[in-house]
């Protein structure tokens, strides 16, 4: 196996999910699977080659700059609309620090 | 009902044939009577579709130009948001999430008269290749009930499918878009990336996400593209590039246009589904285009790419959801690390999960050189394939997919084969140009198969000529 099921405990950690058991051995067979896919890569010698970040479309440096002029906001009543716990124009979460 | 084109919709409004509102009414009630058979739409907007289609009556009757998609239904992808129309992404994080803002793509649609009549299954956060990874159920393809309609925008291809949507928009970040339009017989279109400007598209990949349309005619979706293309504030890598008037340009001449076969497409393909694509081939050539092999050694090499550059994307942009903006919190949370992580686990379902899990891990401390570094060089040299082969060739023509449209079920359990089902249209994803399916005849079981067109970025205007060329010339597959 690609990775074990300490090391998805750890990614899973990283990635904020709380696998249970049973997620976490299906998950590194699955991740296994796919990882083993993916070495096809190491196939090919990437000596030399720039890395491509994005498609770039052709345009003048300072094209994508605009205006800089004060335009309306969401506001906060919008902005907090979908929250599941708001409350004094914030939203509220459980207690950041653990005791 | 009738199935409509943008120009018989318009034709039959200014000759006082029907309005606007009975359309969208007419539209959304056989959505809804077709719904429990192939559940392509989560929600219906009634509300909405009236008053655009009024606003488009009001305008006929004053004898006002009602705009390039007057009165036209249209069916949204839920990936797109629309302001105060629920957007579930196919998520059970999702299901009340209300946004606050419409997509430029949305708010583009409705100036030129088009009325949205609902929103679209798809799998979650449009991460699958058959539509079973929504969590409101997967979608039927109408061609063949228990078949899957492709994914991710399996809902959006069904919608003009079943002869609901006039013209559907779906999302496409590997083929999303071309792969459900062949599975469904209709014509998809994923425009070069930038396009279209990604404002109001939950983001799935950044680098790879596009908004395109599915329409029933290659026209139809040349219009639709036309209406949302161009430069938009908005997004900063949205395009500058100038659209030209793609529908005017269909003069279904072709001769002399230069295309490209290539050879890798061609292995491992199903031999009805080869025999189609080559036989679409051969129409062209009839109408003068010069035909010849290419070589894009790449390919091979796509769908493992793919797969940690959109992955790692993914998990970057799926952290939002951790219970504090969008709607879903899980109620027994102690801390707020524990309520961030139980959020996510009550809420992602097993695809959405897996990637995340895969993202996270190639982009960690440790094993990024090893495998998001990789990618990007592969990802340019898949790039180059496509640029050393447009150096020959005006358009290359290929399958869309390695075979039709499979069962439900058939693939769910094995996550390497579903994705290997991508390969054919996740080449042109990772290289950002146009892309599309057209749809060029069906399997002995009735099946339809696509024909994919890539071009030039920015060449739109030639995918379309390639394309409305055969669709005129072919006798073309459809649905009665």
């Amino acid at each position: 196996m690609k990775l074990s099921e300490q090391e998805v405990r750890r990614v899973a950690e990283l990635a904020n999910l709380a696998l249970r058991d049973d997620e976490i051995a299906r998950m590194a067979q699955d991740l296994d699977g796919i990882l083993t896919y993916i070495d096809k890569l190491n196939e090919l010698d990437t000596a030399g080659v720039q890395p491509m970040a994005q498609v770039l479309s052709e345009a003048e440096e300072t094209a994508t700059l605009r205006e800089d002029r004060e335009r309306p906001t969401l506001g906060n009543e919008a902005a907090l609309a979908n929250a599941p716990l708001a409350g004094s124009g914030y939203f509220k979460v459980p207690k950041v620090f653990e005791r | 009902m009738k199935l409509h084109s943008i120009d018989s919709i318009r034709a039959g409004l200014l000759a006082k044939e029907f309005t606007a509102k009975e359309l969208a009414l007419e539209a959304i009630a056989h959505g809804q009577a077709q719904n429990p058979q192939t559940n392509a739409f989560l929600t219906f907007s009634p509300e909405r579709a009236l008053l655009a289609a009024l606003e488009v009556d009001r305008k006929v009757s004053l004898g006002e130009d009602p705009g390039a998609l007057a009165g036209v239904p249209i069916a949204i992808k839920d990936v797109i948001v629309t302001k105060g129309l629920r957007t579930t992404c196919g998520s059970k994080l999702l299901e009340k999430y209300v946004p606050p803002y419409d997509a430029t793509a949305i708010t583009r649609i409705e100036a030129a008269g088009g009325v949205i009549i609902g929103k679209t299954n798809c799998d979650e956060f449009a991460m699958g290749s058959s539509n079973e990874n929504s969590a409101f159920g997967p979608v039927h393809n109408p061609v063949a009930l228990d078949r899957v309609p492709g994914g991710s925008s399996g809902g959006s291809a069904a919608a003009v499918a079943q002869g609901t949507a006039v013209l559907a928009l779906g999302s496409d970040t590997g083929g999303s878009i071309r792969q459900p339009a062949s599975f469904c017989g209709v014509t998809g279109v994923t425009p070069t990336y930038g396009r279209v400007s990604r404002y109001g598209l939950t983001a799935f990949a950044s680098s790879l996400d596009h908004i395109g349309p599915f329409a029933r005619s290659v026209r139809d979706a040349a219009t639709l593209l036309q209406v949302m293309a161009g430069r938009d504030e908005m997004d900063a890598t949205s395009a500058f590039a100038r659209v030209p008037d793609y529908a005017a340009l269909l003069d279904g001449n072709v001769r002399g246009l230069k295309l490209g076969v290539p050879k890798e497409y061609f292995d491992g393909l199903e031999s009805e589904t080869g025999d189609l694509v080559m036989g679409a081939v051969d129409v062209l050539k009839k109408l003068g285009c010069d035909v010849r092999e290419i070589k894009m050694p790449h390919t091979p090499y796509a769908i493992a790419t793919y797969y940690i550059i959109a992955t790692a994307e993914a998990s970057s942009n799926l952290a939002r959801y951790d219970g504090v903006r969008y709607t879903s919190r899980a109620a027994a949370a102690g801390t707020l690390t524990d309520m961030y992580r139980v959020t996510r686990d009550e809420g992602f379902g097993a695809e959405c999960k897996r990637r995340i899990m895969l993202g996270t891990y190639v982009l960690s401390a440790g094993y990024y050189d090893a495998y998001y570094l990789k990618a990007q060089k592969v990802r340019a040299l898949v790039a180059r394939d496509y640029a050393e082969a447009f150096a020959q060739v005006d358009a290359i023509v290929a399958p869309v997919s390695p075979f039709p449209a499979f069962k439900l079920g058939e693939k769910v359990d094995d996550p390497v084969a579903m994705y290997l089902s991508d390969i054919f249209t996740i080449t042109g994803s990772l290289a950002g140009v146009p892309c599309m399916s057209v749809p060029c005849g069906a399997t002995r079981e009735g099946l339809p198969v696509g024909l994919q067109i890539l071009t030039r970025h920015f060449d739109e205007t030639t995918m379309f000529r390639v394309a409305d060329a055969y669709q005129k010339a072919s006798t073309d597959y459809r649905r009665n």
